[in-house]
């Protein structure tokens, strides 16, 4: 090989990249909030709302997982300018990617509460638990654990996707390591202190939700890696 | 000079759709070879090649598609030849791709009873026979279903290849965009021809899971 690689340059922007850490991990995070948050009242709407609400969500969902979401990126970013909606690139990077996100989460959770047998809830009822105390104990907690690994893996993968972000300018690590590529034109270096930080990233959020999972259920339940959103819940038995 | 969206947008999406198609072909043949050669390493390999091919499962799944695009883009050219977009774009969608089907894969390889392997054994079959005749055949049947759900990935993830510049469906709306100025008419379209490819496959895949689940008494 006749080129011999350059770290030195690349290194010398490690603030820069730190930035970039960080703006990923905000970014993540609201995204994932919001997200989740939009995933449950979706969730909650196809299993007991009014059937035109249902249909509503319904397409919502099918059009979000049918189309790449650099597409709804570019959609929102020089789409709401166009009518009058003139936002910051990360607060638009926030809502598409949370919107992606709660289309996907929504058919999760949907998934979970549709584990959970009916006559689960009715035994809960005639052992005297309150009505809270059902949706607590009974419902949201298992539902939740049924489908840890499939929620958490695509958790993952939305933590991935927010890389593309960066094409909309919107401040993030991919961002921060283009810049660092336009100053110093150490192009393949970048990428390769890039991947290394994304992979420690990614498995430090991976830690956090298997130590959520302790918390919440009392006991080990698998994360999933970013295959495990594939693997739907539907396919989960419980013994 | 600027034109307005109209019909003569259309050829030049379609175009673009003509490259989204191919490129994901490519991926899900090469992805699928690769693949099931690493889910078999995966669930029946010596220890070391599991660890290995669990290894690369774990960081290629944790690293976004854009980098290693742009790591297979920059580093292609270092090996000392020209290589166009294209060929970054499908090196690495196949590597992203592989570490996926491997894993979703070996999980089928591992659903089937243990008892079944038992089986195979006691009626003295070869490894190779115990794999073609009894473990794939059954694997193959609860595979369908994820693996098609994970096609909608592939034709999804091309997409990301409009950021190194080739030219598919998402990179001839953002040069459309650019030509014409009229965004929301732009992605629209281009975001409604993903959804005519993306769909029909969506809908095969949960038909195929539900056979699979009102199938599957044991």
């Amino acid at each position: 090989m006749a080129y011999d690689l350059n770290f030195g340059p690349v290194l010398a922007h490690a603030p820069d990249f730190a930035a970039g850490v960080r703006d990923t991990v905000v970014l993540s995070a609201q995204s994932i909030v919001l997200g989740l948050a939009v995933g449950l009242v979706v969730s909650i709407i196809r299993t007991s709302g009014p059937r035109w609400s249902r249909t509503l969500c319904a397409i919502y969902v099918e059009a979000i997982r049918n189309t790449p979401l650099l597409v709804q990126l570019f959609l929102f970013f020089f789409g709401l300018p166009y009518i009058g909606f003139r936002l910051q690139a990360n607060t638009v990077a926030v809502i598409a990617v949370a919107l992606n996100l709660g289309a996907y989460a929504g058919e999760i959770f949907r998934a979970g509460l549709l584990a959970i047998p009916k006559t689960q809830v009715e035994a809960g009822l005639a052992l005297g638990l309150s009505r809270l105390q059902v949706l607590r104990y009974v419902v949201i907690v298992p539902a939740l654990r049924i489908i840890y690994p499939a929620l958490t893996g695509q958790l993952t993968l939305t933590l991935l996707g927010t890389s593309l972000v960066s094409s909309i300018s919107a401040n993030d690590l991919t961002l921060a390591g283009s810049k660092v590529v336009s100053q110093t034109f150490l192009s393949l270096e970048t990428f390769i202190v890039l991947a290394p930080i994304y992979i420690v990233v990614t498995f430090v959020f991976r830690f956090l939700y298997w130590l959520a999972g302790l918390w919440l259920f009392r006991r080990r339940v698998p994360t999933g890696d970013a295959a495990a959103s594939l693997s739907l819940p539907r396919e989960v038995s419980e013994p | 000079m600027i034109q307005s969206f109209g019909l003569w947008s259309i050829p030049l999406l379609l175009h673009g759709l003509m490259w989204t198609v191919l490129l994901s072909l490519t991926t899900f043949v090469a992805g699928g070879l690769f693949g099931l050669l690493f889910a078999l390493g995966r669930s029946i390999g010596p220890r070391w090649l599991k660890l290995l091919i669990a290894g690369y499962i774990q960081l290629v799944q944790a690293t976004p598609l854009l980098i290693l695009l742009f790591l297979s883009f920059y580093a292609l050219p270092f090996m000392g030849w020209y290589f166009p977009p294209l060929a970054a774009a499908a090196i690495s969608l196949t590597a992203y791709s592989t570490a996926f089907l491997a894993d979703i894969w070996r999980g089928c390889i591992e659903a089937i009873p243990r008892t079944q392997w038992e089986a195979a054994d006691a009626l003295a079959l070869s490894t190779t026979q115990k794999l073609r005749y009894v473990i794939l055949p059954q694997a193959f049947r609860i595979a369908r279903g994820p693996t098609v759900g994970f096609m909608v990935q592939i034709v999804k993830n091309t997409s990301v290849t409009a950021l190194i510049g080739f030219v598919e469906l998402t990179r001839a709306g953002q040069l459309l965009n650019s030509m014409t100025f009229q965004p929301f008419d732009v992605f629209l379209t281009v975001a409604a021809l993903y959804f005519v490819v993306c769909y029909p496959l969506s809908l095969w895949s949960e038909k195929l899971k539900e056979r699979r689940s009102a199938g599957s008494a044991h």
